[in-house]
């Protein structure tokens, strides 16, 4: 019973890891720029897309070629930023919420017609039998997706904490016209925010694409779990993101293995309702922190 | 001129299908008639009062099993099916509405998302109930009988035409009524500042729910007609490719217009049939129709034939 219990914590800890990293973007995003990105999930499909056209149809090395489906998706982010969203700065959230949406069933329909519909998987460049570790069950591709999305947050973290190019995307998201007065570029902090919540979310989905299979639906569900955490987290907090994810994952990870497996994906959007009911700033307190 | 037009447009709609005699396009018709009415009450709470709700295909999923379940299983009588689709859809929307109303912009766009993906997964899971992703096959018909008149039963396409629009035509009236009422004048000036309305009086919270529940109990009309039209429904109905084409529908025709989801209704239904000739391309250039309509038509086509209406008239052109 324990082990079992432990189990399926260490397996929600690891999805919660893909989880937080996608929100993490997506809570940027909204905190800094106001907006609802509903194109997230393509990303998280691109990531794991580019990272299969790279390793499996051009034999690159997988290492590698997670990096370079990362760098492919932050150019795509960049472009779609720059022509989409960049002209209704002063725009309603509705109209971001539409136009994502449009784009988001634009990019997915074209992946759909590029790759087909069949479920691909990306070759690891290592032996993916189970470890055991006492009475538990690992696998490499699940320890080395934690790793790396840990890395990532970090650096992010660390980015927008400790550099000077963190510095003025703090200010832009506490008060944007006086950072905008004190000569900080807004539009490139929104260019920059915009690309490296894209390349967060296409880390994801390669990570989660190597332990699964990847298709070109896989964005629809990946979308609405980083919504539950964002909100959960608090929208616009960073911190809150993570723990929005890890939470989530274990939630999901105890309810599957305790509940039932048909409504895990149901444990979510329970959670977010009771939170907007009760405590509508998230878990984590004050709505606004980065 | 505005009861020559009417009358006009009521011959239009009596007589068209003498005019459009083949089965397959008068099945579009129908369609268009069946999202009109979905995409009517869409434009209440997000045309009229300016909430965008992306949780409208769970009312027209809970209207279309309502309705399924209620004739498979106790065999009732369209009427009642009927009836019960709306108003169980506006007790759904009731319930939904109570807690997502008092949130606003982005939290109202996601919870309304995830009541309808709850619901989704309740149906796909409940398997005993509702058939799971199987679905319900063999849903009759509408039948029923009448005092007087005696049993009665819709099969033809021109019949299921015309009970179509007698179910639609109301619907249009309700709109045109409550629109013109003061609560039409409270939900626009919801939309434009909600801090004034309240101001002078104006509840959100009451006004934001009389326009989703009517919206919601428009959706489980249109479940209803849909499930006993097709004949089969399958947890299909509450994906998102239907709240898509409602917005892409409510947006092309003219949000908070009473003419505009019909409009929409009816434009993009010929559109996207035009569009298999696009085969594959199909689907995404439905997503770039949206985008570009969002973006470079948000006003929609029946303002925007008003004013060229106008200046047809006056010989100018006035800029919004």
């Amino acid at each position: 019973m324990l082990t079992e219990v432990l189990q399926q914590v260490i397996n929600g800890l690891i999805m919660g890891s893909t989880y937080a990293l996608t929100a993490v973007g997506l809570t940027m995003i909204f905190g800094m720029m106001h907006v609802v990105n509903f194109t997230h999930g393509e990303f998280y499909m691109l990531g794991g897309f580019f990272a299969f056209q790279l390793t499996a149809l051009l034999q690159l090395n997988y290492y590698l070629s997670v990096a370079l489906a990362i760098l492919a998706v932050m150019a795509v982010g960049f472009v779609c930023e720059r022509v989409l969203l960049a002209p209704l700065r002063e725009k309603s959230i509705d109209t971001t919420v539409l136009v994502t949406i449009g784009l988001s069933i634009f990019l997915q329909n074209l992946a759909l017609l590029y790759w087909g519909p069949t479920p691909k998987s990306i070759p690891l460049p290592f032996s993916n039998m189970p470890l055991r570790w006492g009475p538990m069950v690992l696998t490499w591709s699940r320890i080395l997706a934690v790793v790396i999305t840990f890395g990532l947050i970090v650096l992010v973290h660390l980015l927008i904490q400790k550099s000077l190019l963190g510095k003025a995307m703090r200010a832009t998201f506490q008060e944007k016209d006086a950072a905008r007065l004190a000569g900080i570029d807004v539009e490139r902090i929104y260019a920059l925010t915009f690309t490296l919540g894209a390349g967060l979310a296409a880390g994801a989905g390669a990570l989660l694409g190597s332990i699964f299979l990847i298709y070109p639906s896989m964005g629809n569900i990946a979308i609405l779990k980083a919504f539950i955490v964002v909100i959960l987290g608090g929208m616009g907090n960073f911190l809150g993101a993570i723990a929005g994810g890890l939470i989530l994952g274990v939630a999901e990870g105890l309810g599957a293995g305790f509940v039932s497996s048909g409504y895990k994906d149901a444990i979510g959007f329970v959670l977010v309702i009771l939170i907007l009911m009760f405590r509508p700033s998230g878990l984590f307190g004050k709505a606004r922190r980065l | 001129m505005r009861i020559p037009a009417i009358a006009a447009a009521a011959l239009g709609v009596g007589l068209l299908p003498l005019a459009v005699t083949s089965k397959y396009q008068l099945h579009l018709v129908i369609m268009a008639a069946i999202f009109a009415i979905l995409t009517m009450g869409l434009n209440l709470i997000y045309g009229y009062v300016g909430q965008l709700s992306l949780g409208h295909t769970a009312f027209f999923g809970i209207g279309a099993y309502t309705s399924a379940l209620l004739a498979l299983r106790l065999e009732l009588g369209f009427g009642w099916t009927l009836l019960a689709a709306a108003g169980l859809a506006g007790l759904a929307g009731a319930f939904i509405g109570h807690i997502t109303l008092r949130l606003r912009e982005a939290y109202f766009v996601i919870v309304t998302l995830s009541f309808s993906e709850i619901i989704y997964l309740v149906v796909v899971n409940w398997v005993d109930f509702t058939g799971g992703p199987m679905g319900l096959p063999g849903v009759p018909s509408p039948a029923g009988s009448l005092p007087g008149v005696g049993a009665w039963e819709v099969t033809s396409k021109v019949s299921y035409y015309y009970l179509t629009i007698a179910v639609l035509l109301p619907l249009v009236l309700i709109v045109y009524r409550m629109i013109r009422s003061p609560i039409g004048t409270a939900f626009v000036a919801l939309r434009e500042n909600e801090d004034l309305a309240a101001s002078v009086g104006i509840s959100a919270y009451r006004y934001a729910m009389i326009a989703f529940v009517t919206g919601a109990a428009f959706a489980g009309l249109g479940g209803s007609l849909y499930a006993h039209y097709v004949g089969f429904i399958s947890p299909e109905v509450f994906t998102f490719h239907y709240m898509i084409m409602m917005l892409i529908m409510a947006i092309i025709g003219g949000l908070g217009t009473i003419s505009g989801p019909i409009v929409g209704s009816v434009l993009f239904t010929l559109l996207s049939e035009y569009l298999r000739v696009a085969e594959k391309l199909r689907e995404p250039i439905f997503g770039a129709i949206l985008m570009v309509s969002i973006i470079f038509m948000p006003q929609g086509i029946v303002p925007l034939a008003g004013r060229l209406w106008r200046a047809l008239r006056r010989g100018r052109f006035e800029t919004p």
